[in-house]
């Protein structure tokens, strides 16, 4: 009972909710609830698995979702035709190119930033935060630097603006897209991880780095792949999520950070489950707790987080011996 | 005397400020067991993990089939067809019994006639093949740390005290499977505490004191000599039994 | 206490009597408004090295406790409740506040996972900042609080009739003289506390934890007690901050901005030391004041160039300090006093 407990949390925390509102609001919260779940999933993923290789602690994780939004904001732009055509193709194809971009920028970013910054510095937790805030601060300043410090407007799609009708609840279509991309990453991460050689040597490594490598595997190489993977996902949750706001400030990658470390906390540092169960929680939480007692809604995430951690001193799915 | 497969020679290694080895000298011959016998704290652990390059020696030269290993990263290493099991065992309590194995295979996977050997040798690893490996007996872990150790053709085996803390039928089982791989001539890099072990394996020994290789010679001569195993090793086989 | 390098000893010397005499060496409100932010961050930057220099412990939320010293006398102070004894009951209520709330994230965070200790440190600092912004009856909101002070500190005071040595005595020498003595008070007892035995455990936990507990030290209550009395100390330089500025708003006081400050001060000084950190303060907030013009001429003289202008832009000074920042954790993680030691 008590090893299932942390994956009946989700399903509880669903139910428990629903006597206290009518049934559409519960269905459109819950949508809302895993879409911004799944954007902050993306955002997460990454740095629980490079904490869990390679014990890196990287607070500059929040610059590749700044990235990422920001790219979105420069493809988008020149294509305005596309973003607001009839043609959902175009739509799409401009969301494709837009979500392309910001993979790409950011995972070139955190190739730089590892062999640049992480690399001279495993092994000190002390170092690795304060080089990786200092390469925040100094990533922030860049990005302040090329776009300008005010508010940037974008356009989502035009098939996926607006909202529809599902059981009498109204959900809007960019948040069901966004519980699709979700998961359809969610799936892939898990297929990777689960049924490949790669994904094997991953999992044996955020166990016991030491002992992979004593049976032939160059787990650094593998820790970079996955770095620039991690950045990359992040640079894309940081696109979609600029798509859902529709205007963008530099301090939105800071902004996600905390949500980013609560939800990685709140699921065990260096577990792939813990983050998808912590950034539903924290996505659900926000969203039930802003409608039953919006006053409460900012320290929601916070009294979550205390929360899980006294009933969980090492977060949901704890890993490791770490 | 057949040609050396491994040697130490003048091996110093420190961890962090501690000066744990001051100049190791012995040599693993190809096709035979060598025993690393020695108190608790004599380095052998340090020895092997220096070997696997998790700590790196500061000086002195550790050759593996005539090439110096002693710089090079542990990956390479374990690459050349080194198999290693810790003190620790290394089992990955998160994967299940098969991946654990997996791990440890090439490219292509499992190639079923080892596989087949293999659990002929330790059934029991069949029996919970699809189980998570966290949930192991601690002999049924050292069974399959030493199983992922042969689970693939490799030059030299190299094992931390397997018997630690295992109960005697269990150690009985182990010998039993040495036994199998010395028959077969695999070279063994065997670390021991438990001298029944050692006597029943043992072609050549070397024992370790404070960091240093005190005695070498025939594990033999070693198990005729109490007098020499008591100076050693601080007991004799009868006061072992 | 280990002798110090005879070069630093001539920088804190010489800071100490440029802090002194300030107001009679650089007379003129904008210069004694810097000297006074200088005595003010060393505070703040020597009590986050207690911190992170003598225990290892990186908190993010040093910023809040200075904030609550802050808040703690301009809310008195705005409704009306003007006088030393609301300054002194708002000093004293938030600097046992700050030492209660930090004791309280300690023994939460250290508990869990030492590791967990800076993110949630992150995320608790992040929460008083929206705090402090939606409570708009209280704080003031986004706009902050802005207040009378007691009639001794105002400009319209004076002291004595004459001026000294062609300084007028009045209230803003008097808020001066009252920043620079609090601030070589805490100063001086921070330094007693890390030369004490209390210090030198601390010390011990920070070069070998494992062992530390092993000795018999409770290391949970010695950071804990470190983290409190380190963020009394902010909240005290919080509260010379709200008297100096005569306002009090979120960005002033609980900005990431003045985080990064604090880190800078630390790192670029040299963590661990006190002394360091204390010529970090005064390195940073006179870069504040001087860095800013400098790069407003380099931006006018490469205008018209592509993206370069920007990366000079006054506004982008955080760009270089941070990438000083950053070498400095290389190349001389030990700062300005640690490339003096004596070999
Ligand atoms: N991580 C470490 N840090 C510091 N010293 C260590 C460390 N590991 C081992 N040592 C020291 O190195 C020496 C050799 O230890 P080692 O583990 O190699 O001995 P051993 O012969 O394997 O002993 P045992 O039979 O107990 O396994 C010991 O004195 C031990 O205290
Ligand atoms: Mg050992």
């Amino acid at each position: 009972m008590n090893r299932l407990a942390p994956y009946l949390l989700l399903p509880a925390v669903m139910l428990a909710v629903m006597p206290f509102m009518s049934h559409s609001s519960w269905l459109a919260l819950t949508v809302a609830g895993l879409a911004m779940g799944m954007m902050l999933f993306l955002m997460a993923s990454g740095l629980t698995l490079v904490f869990g290789l390679m014990d890196v602690l990287n607070f500059a994780h929040g610059g590749f979702i700044t990235l990422g939004a920001y790219l979105a904001v420069s493809v988008l732009g020149p294509l305005t035709g596309w973003v607001s055509s009839e043609s959902w193709a175009l739509n799409l194809l401009a969301l494709l190119a837009a979500v392309l971009a910001a993979a790409i920028a950011s995972g070139v970013a955190g190739l730089a930033f590892e062999a640049i910054l992480i690399r001279r510095v495993y092994g000190s937790h002390l170092q690795q935060i304060l080089i990786t805030v200092g390469g925040l601060i100094v990533a922030g300043e860049l990005i302040v630097a090329l776009w300008g410090p005010q508010p940037l407007p974008l356009a989502k799609p035009a098939i996926l603006r607006g909202s529809f009708l599902l059981f009498g609840a109204t959900i809007e279509t960019y948040r069901m897209a966004a519980v699709a991309v979700g998961l359809v990453v969610y799936a892939g991460m898990h297929a990777l991880l689960n049924r490949t050689r790669i994904g094997l040597v991953v999992r044996a490594g955020v166990e016991n780095r030491e002992m992979v490598e004593a049976l032939g595997y160059r787990v650094r190489r593998l820790f970079v792949g996955v770095f620039v993977a991690g950045s990359a996902l992040a640079g894309i949750g940081g696109a979609m999520w600029a798509e859902y706001q529709e205007l963008i400030t530099p301090s939105i990658g800071g902004e996600m950070t905390i949500l980013v470390f609560i939800v990685v906390i709140i699921g065990g540092l260096g577990s792939v489950s813990g983050c998808f169960t912590g950034a539903m929680l924290v996505g659900l939480a926000a969203n039930y707790v802003g409608f039953l007692a919006p006053k409460l809604a900012l320290g929601s995430n916070i009294a979550l987080m205390v929360a899980i951690l006294l009933w969980r001193p090492r977060g949901l799915f704890p890993v490791g011996g770490k | 005397m057949p040609n050396a497969l491994l040697t130490f020679e003048g091996v110093h290694t420190h961890i962090g400020p501690y000066h744990i080895l001051h100049g190791v000298d012995f040599a693993v011959p190809e096709g035979e067991v060598t025993m690393l016998l020695g108190r608790n704290g004599a380095g052998k652990t340090t020895a092997l993990r220096s070997l696997m390059g998790l700590w790196k020696p500061n000086q002195g030269r550790i050759t593996f089939a005539g090439r110096d290993i002693s710089k090079l990263p542990t990956p390479e290493i374990a690459r050349l067809g080194i198999a290693y099991v810790p003190e620790t065992m290394g089992i990955f309590a998160a994967l299940t019994v098969r991946e654990n194995l997996l791990l440890a295979t090439g490219p292509a996977g499992f190639q079923q006639d080892r596989l087949d050997t293999v659990l002929a040798l330790f059934p029991v690893l069949g029996q919970k093949f699809a189980q998570a490996a966290g949930g192991l007996s601690g002999g049924q872990k050292q069974m399959l740390a030493i199983s992922r150790a042969i689970i693939e053709e490799r030059r030299l085996l190299v094992v931390d005290e397997p018997t630690k803390g295992l109960a005697p039928a269990v150690i009985l089982h182990l010998i039993e499977a040495f036994q199998k791989l010395k028959a077969a001539r695999t070279t063994i890099l065997l670390v021991e505490q438990n001298f029944e072990m050692a006597r029943a394996l043992g072609d050549t020994v070397a024992v370790m004191e404070d960091g240093r290789i005190v005695h070498r010679g025939d594990m033999a001569a070693l198990a005729a000599d109490t007098g020499l195993q008591e100076r050693l090793l601080g007991l004799s086989l009868a006061a072992h039994q | 206490m280990k002798r110090q390098h005879p070069v630093l000893t001539a920088l804190l010397v010489l800071l100490f009597v440029a802090l002194a005499a300030a107001p009679f060496i650089f007379p003129g409100t904008k210069s004694v408004a810097t000297a006074s932010r200088v005595c003010i961050f060393i505070v703040l930057a020597a009590s986050y090295d207690i911190l992170l220099g003598y225990t290892g412990i990186v908190s993010f939320a040093h910023t809040m406790f200075f904030a609550f010293g802050a808040y703690g006398v301009a809310i008195p102070l705005a409704a009306g409740w003007v006088g030393w004894d609301a300054v002194l009951v708002g000093t004293l209520g938030s600097a046992a506040l700050a030492a209660a709330v930090s004791a309280a994230i300690a023994l939460l965070s250290l508990r869990v996972q030492r590791l967990f200790f800076s993110m949630i440190t992150m995320a608790v600092a992040s929460f008083a900042q929206i705090l402090a912004t939606q409570l708009r009856e209280i704080t003031g909101g986004e706009d902050g609080l802005t207040f009378s002070l007691p009639a001794a500190l105002q400009p319209g005071f004076r002291l004595l009739a004459e001026p000294i040595f062609g300084v007028r005595a009045d209230g803003r020498l008097v808020g001066y003289y009252l920043t620079f003595f609090v601030a070589l008070a805490m100063f001086w007892l921070m330094r007693r506390l890390v030369a004490s035995p209390f210090g030198r455990v601390l010390q011990a936990i920070r070069e070998n934890e494992f062992r530390a507990e092993a000795l018999g030290y409770r290391t949970i209550v010695y950071r804990t007690t470190a983290s409190a009395i380190a963020a009394a100390v902010a909240a005290v330089a919080g509260v010379l901050m709200a008297l100096l500025l005569r306002y009090v708003g979120p960005s002033s006081t609980l900005s990431f901005d003045v985080m990064t400050d604090i880190l800078l001060m630390v790192v670029i000084g040299g963590m661990g030391s006190l002394t360091g950190p204390a010529l970090g303060a005064a390195v940073v907030v006179l870069a504040h004041y001087y860095l800013q013009p400098l790069m407003q001429a380099g931006h006018d003289a490469l205008a018209g160039v592509p993206v370069l202008p920007n990366l000079v832009h006054p506004d982008r000074w955080l760009l270089w300090l941070g990438t000083l920042f950053v070498l400095i954790v290389y190349f001389f993680p030990a700062g300005i006093v640690g490339s003096l030691k004596r070999r």
